[in-house]
């Protein structure tokens, strides 16, 4: 599978309900793939926002569901939970939750806290897709 | 915002908010001393997870009470040589310090790690309930063997002059 973006893959934040976001910039789709592309720093303040789009995406039930954390340049433990939690609740339909992009500052966050044994992380999100 | 030469002082609300003020201010000053910048990062995560359960757990969420920030060199209480202090102060509810802990990595769920990674960044991290009420945490990371070590003011400090130091960042 090709990365989701070119044409045929629909931008489906506004479909959604909600506009972007202080952390969200976009939710891209194809069938039932779909990607988050995740910006800026998620700390306490933003990661409601982050929370309440992976939520929403969650409810539609896709088979995959791509975080792409390329544009994030600081996460905290809130965060994390937030990351935890969707993929707890992606496991319950049977769904893969899969990180991509991840920056060396996220990635130590990660290990720190040994969930970088529980995610699924790719470097690109061609690879997460392929 | 208080800038006292080597050190600065932030007074915020208790909202989340105002983290990445904190952040940026003390991130900066760090540069100022000529800090690694891996040693920035370890502090400004610590410093952030400290914040959050300050909000969280001593105000019992986003409030406009204040929390006091202190930042600065000094010397290290437990071994020879310099790190990059923050104090933080609240004045919300105490608990015994004993009980602060962080809680097993194996159960995996969302929250409480704050307390973790705050211990696995950091080099002394020192819980108080001073008499006038609240709690303070103070937290050092390591930052040089000795005075001048590891830090260039102005400049900037590529590597740990550590080696045993704590290391958030791999290069």
């Amino acid at each position: 599978m090709s990365r989701l973006g070119e044409p045929g893959r629909e931008e489906v934040m506004a479909e959604l309900g909600f506009p972007p976001n202080g952390a969200v910039k976009a939710v891209r789709k194809q069938g039932d793939v779909y990607v988050l592309d995740v910006t800026g720093e998620v700390d306490l303040n933003r990661s409601v926002l982050l929370r309440e789009t992976l939520l929403t995406v969650l409810q539609q039930k896709p088979r995959t569901l791509v975080v792409n954390l390329s544009e994030v340049g600081f996460m905290d433990s809130s965060g994390l939970a937030t990351l935890v939690e969707a993929l707890q609740l992606s496991r319950r339909y049977g769904g893969k939750l899969k990180l991509v992009g991840v920056q060396q500052r996220v990635r130590s966050i990660l290990e720190i806290s040994r969930l970088d044994r529980i995610f699924e992380i790719y470097p690109t999100e061609a690879e997460a897709l392929a | 915002m208080e800038v006292l030469g080597e050190q600065v002082e932030i007074r915020i609300a208790a909202h989340p908010a105002y983290l990445c003020v904190v952040r940026a201010a003390v991130r900066k000053l760090a540069e100022i001393l000529g800090v690694a910048e891996e040693t920035i990062d370890s502090v400004t995560l610590a410093m952030e997870e400290a914040l959050a359960n300050v909000i969280r757990h001593s105000y019992g969420g986003p409030c406009d009470r204040p929390i006091i920030v202190k930042v600065g060199r000094t010397a290290l209480k437990e071994a020879a040589g310099v790190g990059l202090e923050v104090v933080i102060r609240d004045f919300g509810r105490a608990v015994d310090p004993a009980t602060i802990k962080s809680r097993s990595l194996e159960d995996v769920r969302p929250g409480g790690l704050g307390v973790h990674i705050i211990h696995s960044v950091m080099d002394e991290v020192e819980y108080s309930c001073p008499l006038a009420g609240g709690m303070q945490l103070r937290m050092v990371k390591r930052i040089g063997q000795a005075p001048g070590d590891g830090v260039t003011r102005g400049g900037t400090c590529h590597g740990s002059a550590n080696p045993g130091e704590k290391r958030l960042w791999r290069n």
